[in-house]
């Protein structure tokens, strides 16, 4: 781990910490009990799982609108499957193939037309969203009760931590990794940081893109699964304007927008922290509008702050 | 009368003789001092040169000049008034314009928005009163004696050399009697060159003070009255430009330095790159191991296409290129495997991935020696770039530092190490010294000369590499290569040796030799 990433996660973890130290003040101690802490780690789950693709989206200086429509196509077409009496590992999978496909979709548009990312998946947006509410008739989906039910369903000891929590952990070590160790991470990490200079190393800049953006459609169905284990129906109107969650996660985990910064880590803090903020709001009994207002807050607020940070460390004149 | 008349007259014309001065100029970051009591002066209608290595102040000078820092210590006056500024948008109120590297324009805007911008003469209730501010922006670009250049054109169709003029203008029309040009001809062709400092006698002649900063002696000499030389951070000393190049040089790296160059009978090997016909550039050449190749040309004369084409970044439309044991066409991906690097000329833009660490743009286009299992060990990719930064000397704080962080001359020296790291036989280098300082320019030079000398140590035993090298300094061109060949309108020249040409004959080839010398039209990179 280089200085710089240390400094990084160190300040998106102590901006963790400053928010839920505020919070076990402001709800009291047992806001901390391995029951709330579960309960936070539920809520987090899904935005946790599409922020990891996002994660790569970005670090290679994209973005992706359309996770939100992903989500809600996922759950639909896990709905869909299990109504048809698909064994339920089978209509997962189908669901995750199905959003796959979308991530795919955007790849190729993205690198075969040559248009922005931005337009692309604000138009893949739309059209996944039809798609859905078309699959589901325009109304939700009841599916038969099946253990995709219990992804999210506490295991009853006190840390026995759902299996959906555990696939997200598994999943953010495996993202960990794949930036920060292989390849295909330091190319992603070329192609956001300039873009031409990696063509001009050799990157094959399309196929590495098609790949992450194919990625964050896998990641968006593996949050579709989580979503449909919550909701047990295939609801086509679930998940709207749950991407700009997803990208904020990232943004406050100290991912730039402007490609080559991010970390699995990072993220995770990040829509830790916005989880914490909003479980401990409604636990506090603040109203949904004062939640609102902090979060927004937050998220400006980290990214103001990397700023400073990052300036002052570059320090002197470039020449 | 501008230059001649007598301090204490002012008057609201341009020729109001602006006196600049600097006075023991103080300024530390933290423990770093940067400039050490550092005193400057120009007068109104004099062009004073400021030189010295990348590290001895001059951007920093240039900073505090502009208002972009202040100073710890010291005094600056214009006219024996005092001038403190706190922003670079009140520099400028005060009459100090710094016309930078890389052009500040908006390319989508059109010429006169763009010279009179945040200056728009307005015709009341916020509407623009377009006739004037043509007017005006006509009147700026006729007193550069330009007015070949449509007002009403955008940026962005210009060449480069017209949107300096644009720059220019920008500073004349709001009223800047203090002009500091920064590296102003670093992206031009002999012939703007030429027609720039052309203006910059004229800007000159009407009264304006310069300051005037260059990497480039010879081009110091020809237009600068004087030379202020800085080193680390103080005055190394004052010349006029009758001095010796020698002599400007030593004061600036504080020794004696023997001549850059050292001529080497060289023997050539086998053909590693053949180029037959290929389009763009209708080059036709054999490049040998163990020889250094050069072209000249004009920037816009298709160098850098021709460049881009050899390694696959621009598309082939004709002809054909041997690499090695490999014929055809090629991607970059491909290149590098046949053991060919490309160096490109814009470092920022395409040579280094600026927010990512030194290791990170070392060891890019070949990570293997660094992975097991699959995984690439980050420490074991460090030591392997440190093993680079040790062998070509660059300036930084180790391996992780971000290469933005890096000056120009060790951005570089990070820039050839990739190709260094990757080990290649064919160097195709482009504009490999643009914008460093004398002591990296050395540095460069010797590694140069180096890397196509039989080596013992290379896997391959005797097998010397081979260099492509686009140069627009034609001494270093002369002086490195072992044949050059001219590019002129996007057709390259026949190859000659180098030991018997002069930059004369360069020039001459390079720019048609008979009748005028061509303008290199807008829309040409």
């Amino acid at each position: 781990m280089t200085m710089r990433s240390l400094v990084d996660r160190a300040g998106t973890l102590v901006g963790l910490l400053l928010v839920a130290i505020v919070f076990g003040i402001l709800v009291g101690p047992h806001f901390f009990a391995p029951a709330n802490i579960e309960l936070m780690a539920r809520q987090m789950a899904i935005v946790g799982m599409a922020s990891l693709g996002m994660t790569m989206v970005i670090v290679a200086g994209g973005i992706d609108l359309s996770v939100g429509s992903i989500i809600a196509l996922t759950t639909v077409a896990i709905a869909v499957f299990l109504r048809q009496d698909v064994p339920p590992a089978a209509a997962a999978l189908g669901g995750i193939a199905a959003a796959t496909v979308c991530g795919l979709a955007n790849g190729l548009l993205i690198t075969w037309l040559r248009v922005v990312p931005f337009i692309v998946t604000l138009g893949m947006m739309l059209v996944v969203r039809g798609a859905a509410k078309g699959l589901a008739d325009e109304r939700r989906l009841e599916a038969p009760t099946t253990w995709l039910n219990d992804l999210l369903r506490s295991g009853g000891g006190s840390f026995a931590l759902p299996s959906g929590i555990w696939l997200l952990v598994a999943l953010a070590l495996v993202v960990a990794a794949v930036l920060g160790y292989t390849r295909f991470g330091r190319h992603i990490f070329a192609i956001g940081s300039n873009e031409r200079m990696a063509r001009l190393c050799g990157v094959p800049v399309e196929r590495r893109k098609v790949a992450v953006y194919a990625l964050a459609g896998t990641f968006g169905g593996l949050a579709g699964l989580l979503q449909f284990s919550k909701l047990s129906v295939g609801d086509p109107t679930v998940a709207i304007g749950l991407e700009l969650d997803i990208i904020a996660a990232v943004i406050i985990g100290g991912g730039s927008l402007l490609g080559g910064r991010g970390t699995a880590a990072g993220t995770l803090m990040g829509a830790a922290i916005m989880t914490i903020i909003s479980i401990g709001c409604s636990q506090k009994g603040l109203p949904n509008w004062v939640q609102q207002i902090i979060t927004g807050a937050i998220i400006v607020g980290a990214v103001a702050l990397d700023r400073v940070r990052t300036r002052s460390g570059t320090g002197g004149l470039g020449s | 009368m501008s230059a001649a008349r007598p301090e204490g007259s002012v008057g609201p014309n341009f020729s109001s003789a602006a006196h600049f001065e600097m006075r023991g100029i103080r300024k530390a970051f933290g423990a770093t001092v940067a400039l050490d009591g550092v005193d400057l002066s120009v007068r109104a209608g004099e062009v004073c040169a400021l030189v010295g290595q990348n590290g001895a102040g001059k951007s920093t000078l240039m900073a505090i000049l502009a208002g972009a820092l202040a100073p710890d210590a010291g005094s600056m006056t214009i006219d024996g008034r005092r001038f403190a500024p706190r922003s670079p948008i009140d520099a400028r109120r005060a009459g100090v314009a710094m016309i930078y590297q890389e052009l500040s324009l908006a390319p989508h805007l059109s010429v006169m928005e763009n010279i009179l911008l945040g200056a728009e003469p307005s015709r009341g209730g916020g509407l623009l009163d377009w006739a004037q501010m043509r007017r005006r922006a006509a009147a700026a670009l006729a007193e550069l004696g330009h007015d070949d250049i449509d007002p009403a054109a955008p940026v962005e169709s210009l060449s480069v050399a017209a949107q300096q003029l644009v720059e220019i203008a920008r500073a004349i029309a709001v009223g800047c009697r203090v002009l500091v040009l920064d590296e102003p001809t670093s992206s031009l062709g002999r012939d703007d060159v030429r027609r720039l400092f052309e203006l910059v006698r004229r800007l000159k002649s009407q009264g304006h003070a310069i300051v005037y900063i260059s990497h480039f002696l010879e081009e110091v000499k020809d237009v600068a009255d004087r030379v202020v030389v800085l080193r680390d951070g103080r005055n190394a000393g004052e010349v006029g430009i009758d001095a010796p190049t020698e002599t400007i040089v030593s004061m600036m790296v504080g020794r004696q330095v023997d001549d850059l160059f050292s001529p080497v009978a060289r023997q050539p090997g086998e053909a590693l790159l053949e180029v037959h016909d290929l389009e763009p550039g209708s080059a036709s050449f054999t490049l040998h191991r163990g020889e250094v190749f050069g072209i000249a040309g004009l920037v816009g004369a298709g160098r850098t296409r021709l460049l881009r084409a050899i390694f696959g970044l621009e598309a082939v439309r004709r002809g054909r290129i041997r690499v090695g044991t490999y014929s055809g066409r090629a991607v970059p991906h491909e290149r590098w495997k046949q053991g060919a690097g490309f160096l490109s000329e814009d470092r920022k833009g395409e040579g280094l991935a600026l927010g990512l660490s030194v290791a990170d743009n070392v060891t890019l286009t070949r990570l293997s020696p660094f992975e097991q299992f699959g995984l690439i060990s980050p420490r074991r990719q460090r030591s392997g770039a440190r093993e680079w930064i040790e062998r070509l000397d660059i300036r930084c704080a180790g391996p992780s530092q971000t290469a933005g962080e890096l000056s120009g001359g060790n951005q570089q020296k990070l820039a050839i190490a990739r190709l260094l790291h990757h080990d290649v036989d064919l160097l195709i280098l482009d504009e490999p010294t643009r914008g460093i300082d004398i002591a990296s320019k050395a540095q460069i030079y010797t590694l140069i000369a180096e890397l196509v000398a039989p080596s013992p140590e290379r896997v391959e035993g005797s097998m010397q590499r081979a260099i492509l090298l686009v140069s627009s300094y034609l001494p270093e061109l002369l002086g490195l290569c072992d044949r050059v060949a001219v590019m002129s309108r996007g057709r390259l020249g026949p190859a000659r040796p180098a030991a018997g040409l002069t930059e004369h004959d360069l020039v001459l080839a390079a720019t048609g030799s008979v009748g005028a010398p061509p303008r290199p039209r807008s829309g040409q990179a």
